[in-house]
């Protein structure tokens, strides 16, 4: 079963996004989808691997979400074969297995990011947002800016409004993580797997407390914020 | 009927038919090597000794003429004991010498062996024995006949061949009784464990199979066996605990859950509503927080993702995680001193120990966490270091430890001490530290400092 559905131009916004999602559970693909077409994106629906195989073979989504367990062919198998057939769409996956080893096979089958089941919607949409950013050209960056912060990656060094901030390493990581999703929300889960590169759920919110760290050295001595905390799904940083 | 085949089915029973063939074929073959060193030796010997006497008597002719010869001839025939056989005759075929009447019917090429019957003179009675002769024509048409009577040897050899006949018979018998008897003996046995393992499997835990006390292989399979079968025996009493507590807590909060979405139905106000989903996707979050680690400590007690294990570097680990939560444990009021040797190495899964040293120095920072209101600081000690052989990660806080007789329990699922109640927590952090501990192959220990408590997770070094 394949629909596709197509949002009112005029909601159309300069991010908005082409999205393809197989996922065979409908009702939950039916949260998803209603939940990506309201955040203003175009998402189209394939309920089993080949069906959503054929619909991402043309490379015109800018991300696949793609449910492990699928009937037919399953979600691996699809991302195989389309990476086999040299489409690059940033694909993230979804699975019922949390397990260290399933998000290897996923990753090494050819996705880029993986969430485990459950997860809150404003999880998936961070990184769904976060996959497509990732596909702009930011190769060759060697100095990251949003407003007036600016962050060198060559030289080490953090500057806002031409003032000198000392960062420690993993300060500087989770800055340079946060500038590279700039005007993306990062969930703290995505932070710690990016800037830490653990998995784990961590009982307490450990992260919140680097943020407010990073956010006493970047912010607070400067009228405009611009690390902004998203509520109920993590942090932004941006101009405004 | 359906006993005995079963006998002859069995294992033991087929490895000793093919032990008898090999034994057998042994026994045969002594048998044969003595048959042929006795009875074929001696008649061969027999026909040397006569082609000896045809030779020298054939000389004795040829030296001293025709009278020599029956000279010679007479006075052996005449001595009782030698055995011999003789006969001499012209070229008429009459008879000049000898105990042989006449010469043997089927005696007629040119020289050649025969046997033949002839009746033993001289004794009362008369007998018949068998004889072995060389008969050869000698120049001017005589014929000379050399031979022994060889009755006595042939029933030796018939003795010899009625006795290797005998043994033989007997040995088959006694190792084809020996081996049924020997796989109905084992059969029995092994009826008696395949018996016990047939109860177990229709519910009766209890069964043992029954040892003889004699400690041979069977006795040592039986006694391993059993003491598997309690060690299921105690495993599954264990999950059954795990399960009737799973469903126990897992009941507090879905009915709370249940409690507070009727409360906002029977208020019908939007407010009411949104709230109430608000709590109950808290709610459900927290369920699900429950359910994911009640499978990874499961995951982790089964140990089935150690084959994929690689070296990790422990110090590594333990500097991350200690730099992960220090911010917090500083906005705690406490301090977080980390010391970890270099190099620490061992065989595991990273993000299980990090999650391990997290859910440590998570308990720290909850339980250890001084009252309102004193002076005393929140000190927690997260060290990493070898000992004995062992990498030993250290999480040591300055709290009121736990006491003693709570010490074994608390590494249980959702078990949680009253006096911890205030603090959020479901009970299983203990439990994954625990089973990822033995899904190393180490353990948790946990020692109260008076004050204080000490959580060692005692991992064996990469080998
Ligand atoms: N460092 C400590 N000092 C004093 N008591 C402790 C300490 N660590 C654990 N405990 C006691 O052991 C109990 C079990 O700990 P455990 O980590 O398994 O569960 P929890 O912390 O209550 O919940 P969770 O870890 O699932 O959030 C705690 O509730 C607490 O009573
Ligand atoms: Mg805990």
């Amino acid at each position: 079963m394949t629909y596709q559905t197509q949002v009112n131009p005029s909601e159309q916004s300069q991010t908005n996004m082409r999205i393809l999602l197989i996922e065979d559970d409908l009702q939950a693909a039916g949260f998803l989808l209603k939940g990506l077409r309201e955040a203003g994106h175009v998402a189209d629906h394939a309920s089993n691997g080949d069906d959503g195989l054929e619909m991402g073979r043309d490379g015109t989504y800018d991300v696949m979400v793609v449910d492990r367990m699928l009937p037919g062919r399953n979600g691996i198998s699809v991302i195989e074969t389309w990476r086999a057939e040299g489409v690059r769409t940033p694909v993230l996956i979804l699975s019922a297995l949390g397990e260290v080893d399933d998000r290897v096979t996923g990753l090494r089958a050819g996705g880029d990011d993986y969430l485990a089941k459950p997860y809150a919607f404003s999880e998936l949409l961070a990184r769904v947002e976060g996959l497509a950013r990732r596909v702009e050209p930011e190769a060759a960056a060697t100095k990251l800016q949003v407003g007036d912060l600016e962050l060198d990656l060559l030289a080490r060094k953090c500057t806002r409004a031409g003032e000198n901030i000392l960062l420690q390493p993993r300060e500087f990581r989770l800055l340079e993580y946060l500038m590279k999703n700039a005007g993306q929300v990062v969930t703290r889960t995505m932070l710690l797997e990016h800037v830490w590169d653990y998995h784990f759920d961590p009982q307490t919110n450990v992260i919140d407390v680097h943020i407010s760290r990073l956010r006493g050295k970047i912010d607070k001595n400067f009228d405009t914020p611009l690390l902004h905390t998203v509520r109920g799904a993590g942090y932004s940083i941006r101009e405004g | 009927m359906r006993a005995n085949l079963k006998v002859l089915n069995s294992s033991t029973f087929r490895m000793s038919a093919v032990y008898l063939v090999v034994f057998a074929l042994s026994v045969g073959g002594i048998l044969w090597y003595v048959y042929w060193n006795t009875a074929v030796l001696l008649e061969r010997q027999t026909d040397e000794t006569i082609r000896t006497e045809v030779t020298s008597l054939g000389e004795q002719y040829r030296q001293g003429g025709l009278a020599r010869l029956l000279d010679t001839v007479r006075r052996r025939s005449a001595q009782e004991s030698s055995r011999g056989i003789y006969y001499f005759s012209n070229q008429v075929g009459r008879r000049m010498s000898g105990n042989l009447d006449g010469l043997p019917a089927d005696a007629l090429g040119k020289s050649g062996w025969i046997e033949f019957p002839y009746e033993v003179r001289g004794t009362d009675d008369r007998r018949t024995h068998r004889a072995r002769a060389y008969y050869t024509r000698l120049s001017g048409g005589f014929t000379l006949l050399v031979g022994r009577d060889v009755e006595e040897l042939r029933q030796f050899a018939q003795l010899i061949r009625n006795t290797l006949y005998y043994a033989l018979a007997l040995a088959l018998g006694a190792g084809l009784g020996g081996g049924i008897l020997m796989s109905r003996n084992f059969l029995k046995r092994i009826d008696t464990i395949s018996d016990t393992s047939r109860s177990i499997r229709a519910g009766d835990m209890s069964e043992r199979i029954p040892l003889r006390g004699t400690n041979d292989e069977i006795d040592r399979l039986s006694q391993n066996l059993n003491s598997m079968l309690d060690q299921i025996e105690r495993l599954m009493a264990g999950m059954r605990e795990v399960s009737d507590n799973v469903a126990h807590d897992l009941k507090t909060p879905l009915t709370r859950l249940r409690a507070r979405v009727e409360a906002a139905l029977r208020e019908n106000s939007k407010p009411a509503f949104k709230a109430a989903l608000t709590e109950t996707l808290e709610e459900a979050d927290e369920l699900l927080r429950i359910f994911n680690a009640l499978l990874s400590i499961a995951r982790a007690e089964a140990g089935q993702t150690r084959d994929q294990f690689a070296p990790v570097d422990v110090t590594e680990i333990v500097n991350e995680i200690g730099e992960l939560y220090e911010p917090l444990v500083e906005d705690a009021g406490g301090a977080l001193e980390i010391d970890a040797v270099d190099g620490l190495q061992v065989s595991g899964d990273r993000q299980l120990l990090a999650q391990a040293i997290a859910n440590l120095i998570d308990n720290a920072l909850k339980y250890a966490k001084p009252p309102e209101g004193s002076d005393k600081k929140l000190q927690i000690g997260l060290s990493a270091t070898t000992i004995q052989g062992n990498t030993v990660i250290s999480i040591t806080d300055n709290g009121p430890g736990i006491p003693a007789r709570d010490l074994n329990r608390v590494t249980e699922r959702f078990v949680r001490l009253d006096t911890s109640r205030s603090e959020p927590g479901s009970g299983l952090g203990l439990s994954l530290v625990q089973g990822v501990a033995q899904l190393h192959e180490g353990e948790l220990s946990l020692i109260n400092r008076n004050p204080g408590l000490t959580a060692k997770l005692i991992l064996p070094a990469l080998a």
